[in-house]
């Protein structure tokens, strides 16, 4: 019994170390001084972790709204109300969809490889040999990829966004016939421009900070293995997703729940 | 400590998890001269090399470089002070995204401000002098393990340092490449006046080299002598050691109950 309370003890006590390390390992890399081409390193981050995650975004967001406008109109004929179908497809995207969606999908796509591509780094003592050479890794590796994935994600849900949209007119209006006046009408009427799509945006703004701090810091911390690396990329992408959902709950709470 | 010695460890003491990895670890090495750390594979001699460096702290003791006390240094001093070293990894290391030219040129664009034709002159004479100017444009992994090591040797001085401490640098490595590293590491260490460690357990090639050797095992400084002084060293695990016998003081056998016990017990348990 007594061993059982202290193994929990002990849990805890790892637990809010990783956490604390976590915490400095923030800090430290996102408010350090920037190396020497910072921004040309960051430049190939973005690349890396944004430009090739944008594939996988675009075609998810178009497939997304679609199928919305699909449900939507089915549900909304039966009221009579298939006008207000811009209206449904633009608020499920802005408010939830887009930010969630493409959080989860860049978890998967960007987060992944970040924690692979350092905790290879690590297994291979370059991070090592870095910190021998006089340059930080913190500065010099996790930075530019923490700045990339927090300029990238929230970037990339606007593409979500806008393309998803775009697929709800194209089922909606050019296929089921709704009115296409009705559908952008409703939508700019509905839709507003702090409430909405400012909210979404924070809100990926916190995912992006989450995803890739999550990402980053399990490829920093691993144990540097092949299965340690294995387990690492597991955990980015299970921990990240829970993160983001729950991280939504509460967000949504705030902005939309008569909370605040 | 004596005006001579580049860096002084003194009663080191170090401890992973439960186990004991150093126990009161004397060491100092001289400046311009190369020594030897020495001793069976699992005695720490990569983590001496990692605390000498400041990558780890020690539970006790304390690491001079040049009279500075390496653990108590800051963040920014530790990372000045170690512009003055360089070390050789056993994997070598290189960052596998950049091409050896730019692996070499790495601690220099990043420490000076070199105009880029002086930074190109000097990566290209550290390559000539370990030989591979002709594969400057090659990635890392297009590189056998031998020109991987030479290269990061080539990086590891680009800086000119004054301690250069080697990881295991003839660990798999086949004849030709270990004799051209055992000619590197000695006439670097001429040519430079640098002061190097090496940290290895190739009794042949390391003893070819060194001035002064360093034996460590069980988290103790055993022996410590020049080669000569080592060869006839009456100690018993020295000379199993030196010597090569398989087994001895040291053992053979990783500790565990009896055979006997352990092959028969099995069907009364």
């Amino acid at each position: 019994m007594i061993e059982r309370i202290s193994r929990l003890g002990r849990r805890g006590c790892d637990l809010l170390e990783a956490v604390g390390r976590a915490g400095l390992f923030l800090a430290q890399s996102m408010f350090g001084r920037p190396t020497m081409g910072g921004i040309s390193l960051w430049i190939a981050q973005v690349y890396m972790v944004g430009v090739l995650s944008l594939a996988i975004i675009l075609v998810s967001g178009l497939f997304i709204g679609m199928v919305l406008a699909l449900q939507g109109y089915t549900i909304l004929v039966d009221f009579g109300a298939a006008d207000a179908l811009g209206q449904m497809v633009s608020l499920a995207l802005l408010r939830e969809l887009a930010p969630v969606v493409a959080a989860l999908l860049f978890a998967g796509r960007a987060g992944s490889a970040l924690t692979a591509e350092i905790g290879l780094m690590k297994a291979t003592e370059q991070l090592t040999s870095m910190e021998m050479i006089g340059v930080d890794p913190l500065r010099r590796i996790v930075a530019p990829r923490l700045w990339a994935g927090f300029v990238s994600l929230p970037l990339l849900t606007i593409g979500f966004s806008v393309v998803g949209i775009y697929g709800g007119y194209l089922v909606g209006v050019e296929w089921l016939g709704v009115f296409e006046g009705s559908y952008w009408g409703n939508m700019q009427a509905s839709v507003g421009f702090f409430n909405d799509i400012g909210n979404g945006i924070v809100k990926s703004l916190m995912f992006a900070l989450v995803v890739t701090w999550i990402a980053v810091f399990q490829g920093y911390d691993l144990i540097p293995t092949s299965e340690g690396i294995s387990r690492a990329t597991t955990r980015t992408v299970v921990y990240s997703s829970l993160a983001v959902l729950g991280l939504d709950f509460v967000l949504t709470a705030v902005m939309f729940g008569g909370l605040s | 400590m004596t005006a001579s010695s580049l860096v002084e460890v003194e009663n080191l003491h170090f401890t992973r998890g439960d186990r004991d990895i150093f126990r009161g670890v004397d060491l100092s090495i001289p400046r311009g001269k190369i020594t030897a750390i020495m001793g069976p594979s699992g005695t720490g001699k990569t983590t001496l090399l990692k605390l000498i460096g400041g990558q780890l702290a020690p539970s006790a003791g304390r690491v001079l470089i040049d009279g500075h006390d390496v653990h108590r240094l800051s963040r920014k001093d530790l990372f000045q002070m170690r512009r003055r070293m360089g070390m050789l990894f056993q994997s070598g290391a290189l960052f596998s995204d950049l091409s050896v030219f730019e692996n070499v040129a790495f601690p220099l664009r990043v420490h000076t401000d070199l105009p880029e034709s002086m930074v190109r002159d000097v990566v290209l004479m550290k390559l000539e002098a370990v030989g591979l100017r002709g594969a400057r444009d090659l990635m890392p992994s297009e590189l056998s393990g031998g020109m991987t090591r030479r290269v990061a040797l080539a990086r590891a001085v680009a800086l000119d340092p004054e301690l250069i401490l080697y990881d295991e640098p003839f660990v798999g490595q086949d004849p030709i490449s270990m004799g051209v590293l055992v000619q590197l590491i000695r006439r670097l260490n001429q040519a430079l006046g640098l002061t190097s460690v090496v940290v290895s357990h190739d009794i042949k090639e390391t003893l070819s080299i060194a001035d002064y050797v360093y034996v460590v095992a069980d988290g103790r400084v055993m022996a410590h002598g020049t080669p000569a002084s080592l060869d006839v060293e009456q100690d018993p695990r020295v000379s199993q050691f030196v010597h090569g016998e398989p087994d001895g003081p040291v053992p053979f056998h990783y500790p565990a109950n009896d055979f006997y016990d352990d092959i028969l017990g099995q069907e009364e348990a």
